[in-house]
């Protein structure tokens, strides 16, 4: 079981930075472009290691530590996500907590890195995405108690690994809800359309690429691939939980991994493509309905 | 408003100079804040140098109703009572009076470097002392809970230099300073002083995507003052070129600010479709902005029957593929949901502030070049003329998809059409001495005045040049307080001004 959560966990890290590249791609293929190659990432990754970071004066310590840490946390939260949809690399009861909690540590790093710029737009970003984090946050807690509820277990491996198929038998309709809502929290957490928009060259407009602004180098590719793989995280959640695998044989079910989490990339390609982004002032509501829809899976289960 | 030598000024015709009444400061202060009351518009207000130390202003005013022009100047010393407090329509005009000439208006409320430049319409015997262009006076607003965000004049994307400071508080916008000033090059200078060949030049280079708009105008105030009288078919290429320039800035907007709300299908058809806008330019002039088209007497390439049979193919293609992505873009929820009621010019301010153009059409206010000051191929081929009454981004939106419509079945029935005759006639003789000249043109962002002024030798002795974002800057600082930041830059798109026309 071990072995086969390394190998699911290593195709993760392998194919992360083909998910963003599938969704724009689905998207210029709607609106009748060529877009980019699907490789592009990596050759993007690669240039970007090669070259060196350029620091501002004003920028400190802080700044050149939220690469580090965009990079780190998604790395040891996917330590904690069962990828082959039989169990995690290591898991203990309450480990959804921490998953959270390394993913704010993450964003809290990248706001204070945005903060260290002292540009106006970084800062203004960090707020923004700080703000929308504070409506992300609950969304995700609800999610993970409706699925604690649903499953009786504590730990993400248990409940999407070995407790899913239980969970369906007895709750679908809260796991259903517990699924879209998981959708809408990685929308906002890979910062895709309707919340955020990854083309966007206005800084007023931005989200997540504002604070991002500001890094080059290493730093920058650690970024990219960092958000890549948060995306990758909560696509596989969301495939964990649509689609649990544990009856099947466990190549299989590392297998289907792939083919599934391009349906979740080419899906948030065909939303992006079909609706304009949200106003600013709206994303909140829109993630709202995200944490109500959990909540309402909580119901659900709690008699 | 006729001008007393009973020959009267109009959108080309030109007056001589000694007709413009020269009048004592209070009688043409009141007499240009009257006829604005009255419902006139202030065209273009500007000085010259008159002997060492004077310098006289010069306004043009239009009454669109009846399609006439009227010109008025007083003669002033180094200060003048601003006639701004009680005419707004003036207060850009002013603060550029008061940078190009050292003429101090009085008691303007918001009296602030325009471009930041030093006076280059001193008269010869006054100097100043030199300016700092760093030292700008920002306007200020205190709060422990208000921040300030600057953007450019270097930003993100690449588009044209200018600087815009908010005030916000949270997400919402106080107030929007916009500093302009950066793309100065002294157009109206080298208008006066280059040779009439590299002139032609400059002229179509004031605001790269309005060539044929500021090349027609300048043609226009030459032809007027060359007693130039062109075929029928020049003027027909002319207004086919005009609309042309119309359908790709619009179209391209409207893709521009489906893309700044990632309405991803529009923003795709619309560019595609505003590149075969271009490429049509291309066709007449061999240069997709139709540079090296427009010349005085004419046009300088005549249409071929074949080029003609296959630009309206194009169109009607285009006018097919427009009318679907339309549709599309603008029944979207989504996209209703990002335009309605975002960055409102309430009419009482387009009136205040003399707007121009589909900024000015979006609050109600029917004005149209091409409609009240009608010239060549307009005067007999007429285009209806849209408004909407919000003043929001989708009415400008809207606005603008109805030009496009309007501008497609134009060029449609004009290019099946040409009438026959030489593409360009004489270029004409000297330019007749000592008169004043104004041509307008409805470019695509709205009225384009040139203001020619020849001396005694029959040499231009001031060139005035006003493109439409000199007026409609002022609107996009006064739409923005009340919306969120994120909004701007849609709102910005809506107007999609010229910083390059603004900063000559």
């Amino acid at each position: 079981m071990s072995g086969s959560a390394t190998t699911a966990l290593a195709v993760v890290l392998i194919i992360a930075p083909l998910l963003p590249s599938l969704a724009s791609r689905t998207v210029a293929f709607i609106t009748g472009r060529r877009g980019a190659p699907l490789l592009q990432p990596y050759r993007d990754l690669v240039k970007l290691l090669g070259k060196r970071a350029v620091y501002s004066r004003t920028t400190t310590g802080v700044f050149r530590a939220a690469p580090i840490a965009v990079l780190a946390t998604p790395l040891l939260a996917a330590a904690l996500v069962p990828f082959d949809g039989h169990g995690s690399l290591a898991g203990f009861a309450g480990d959804a907590i921490a998953f959270a909690g390394l993913l704010a540590l993450g964003r809290m790093l990248l706001a204070l890195g945005g903060l260290d710029t002292g540009s106006s737009f970084e800062g203004m970003g960090a707020s923004r995405e700080l703000a929308f984090a504070s409506f992300i946050e609950p969304a995700l807690f609800l999610c993970f108690a409706a699925l604690a509820l649903t499953t009786g277990e504590l730990s993400l491996g248990r409940m999407l690994g070995g407790a899913i198929d239980r969970g369906w038998a007895q709750a679908p309709a809260s796991l259903a809800m517990v699924g879209v809502s998981l959708f809408v929290v990685m929308l906002a957490e890979a910062s895709r359309g309707p919340v955020d928009d990854p083309a966007t060259h206005l800084e007023l407009t931005m989200i997540h690429e504002v604070t991002i602004l500001d890094h080059s180098g290493p730093d920058l590719a650690f970024l990219l691939y960092g958000s890549a793989l948060k995306f990758a995280l909560f696509a596989a959640l969301v495939v964990d939980t649509l689609m649990p695998r544990t009856g099947w044989p466990t190549p299989l079910a590392v297998a289907a991994l792939i083919p599934a989490l391009a349906v979740v990339a080419v899906l948030v390609g065909v939303i992006e493509s079909t609706f304009a982004r949200l106003r600013l002032v709206q994303v909140p509501q829109f993630l709202a309905g995200a944490a109500a829809l959990a909540a309402l899976g909580v119901i659900l289960r709690v008699r | 408003m006729t001008v007393a030598t009973g020959r009267a000024l109009r959108n080309r015709r030109s007056i001589p100079w000694a007709a413009v009444p020269c009048r004592p400061i209070a009688a043409f202060r009141s007499g240009v804040i009257d006829a604005v009351g009255a419902g006139a518009r202030l065209v273009s207000l500007f000085g010259l140098a008159d002997g060492d130390r004077e310098t006289r202003l010069v306004a043009v005013l239009a009454d669109d109703a009846r399609g006439e022009l009227d010109a008025t100047s007083a003669r002033v010393e180094e200060r003048y009572p601003a006639l701004t407090p009680e005419c707004p329509q003036a207060h850009v005009f002013e603060r550029e009076v008061a940078e190009q000439c050292a003429v101090t208006p009085e008691g303007h409320p918001w009296l602030k470097p325009l471009r930041r430049h030093p006076p280059d319409h001193l008269p010869s015997g006054r100097s100043v002392p030199p300016v700092d262009r760093e030292d700008y006076p920002f306007f200020r607003i205190d709060g422990d809970e208000l921040h300030e965000v600057g953007v450019g004049p270097v930003h993100a994307g690449i588009i044209e230099p200018g600087h815009f400071r908010f005030h916000a508080h949270g997400e919402r916008v106080l107030f929007l300073e916009i500093v302009l000033g950066y793309q100065h090059r002294g157009v109206e200078r080298l208008l006066e002083t280059l040779t009439p060949v590299r002139a032609m030049l400059v002229a179509e280079s004031i605001a790269g995507d309005t060539v044929i708009g500021h090349a027609e105008a300048w043609c226009g105030a030459l032809e007027a003052l060359g007693r130039v009288h062109k075929s029928p078919r020049a003027q027909a290429v002319r207004a086919a070129a005009l609309e042309l320039e119309r359908l790709a800035a619009h179209i391209g907007d409207l893709g521009a600010m489906a893309g700044d709300i990632a309405y991803a299908p529009a923003a795709a058809t619309f560019g595609r479709l505003r590149g075969d806008c271009l490429n049509l330019l291309l066709t007449l002039s061999g240069n997709r902005y139709g540079r090296g088209l427009v010349r005085p007497g004419g046009v300088a390439f005549d249409v071929t029957a074949e080029m003609a049979a296959a630009m309206v193919d194009v169109l009607t293609r285009v006018a097919a593929e427009f009318a679907r992505a339309a549709d599309d873009c603008f029944s979207a929820e989504s996209v209703q949901a990002r335009y309605e009621g975002v960055g409102v010019v309430p009419s009482d301010v387009c009136r205040d502030l003399g707007l121009v153009g589909a900024a000015a059409r979006a609050c109600g206010f029917a004005r149209d070049v091409r409609s009240d000051h009608p010239w060549g191929a307009f005067r007999y081929a007429h285009i209806p003329i849209a408004t909407a009454a919000a003043g929001d981004v989708a009415a400008r939106a809207v606005l603008r998809r109805l030009e496009v419509e309007r501008s497609l079945e134009f060029l449609i029935e004009q290019i099946r059409a040409l009438p026959r005759g030489v593409a360009r006639a004489d270029a004409g003789g000297p330019l007749a001495p000592e008169e004043l000249a104004v041509a307008l043109v409805e470019g695509w962002r709205g009225e384009i005045a040139h203001v020619v002024l020849t001396d005694e030798r029959g040499a231009i002795r001031r060139a005035k040049i006003k493109d439409p974002s000199f007026h409609n800057w002022s609107a996009l600082a006064a739409a923005m307080p009340g919306n969120t930041i994120s909004d701007f830059p849609l709102c910005n798109k809506s107007f999609n001004l010229s910083y390059a026309g603004h900063d000559l």
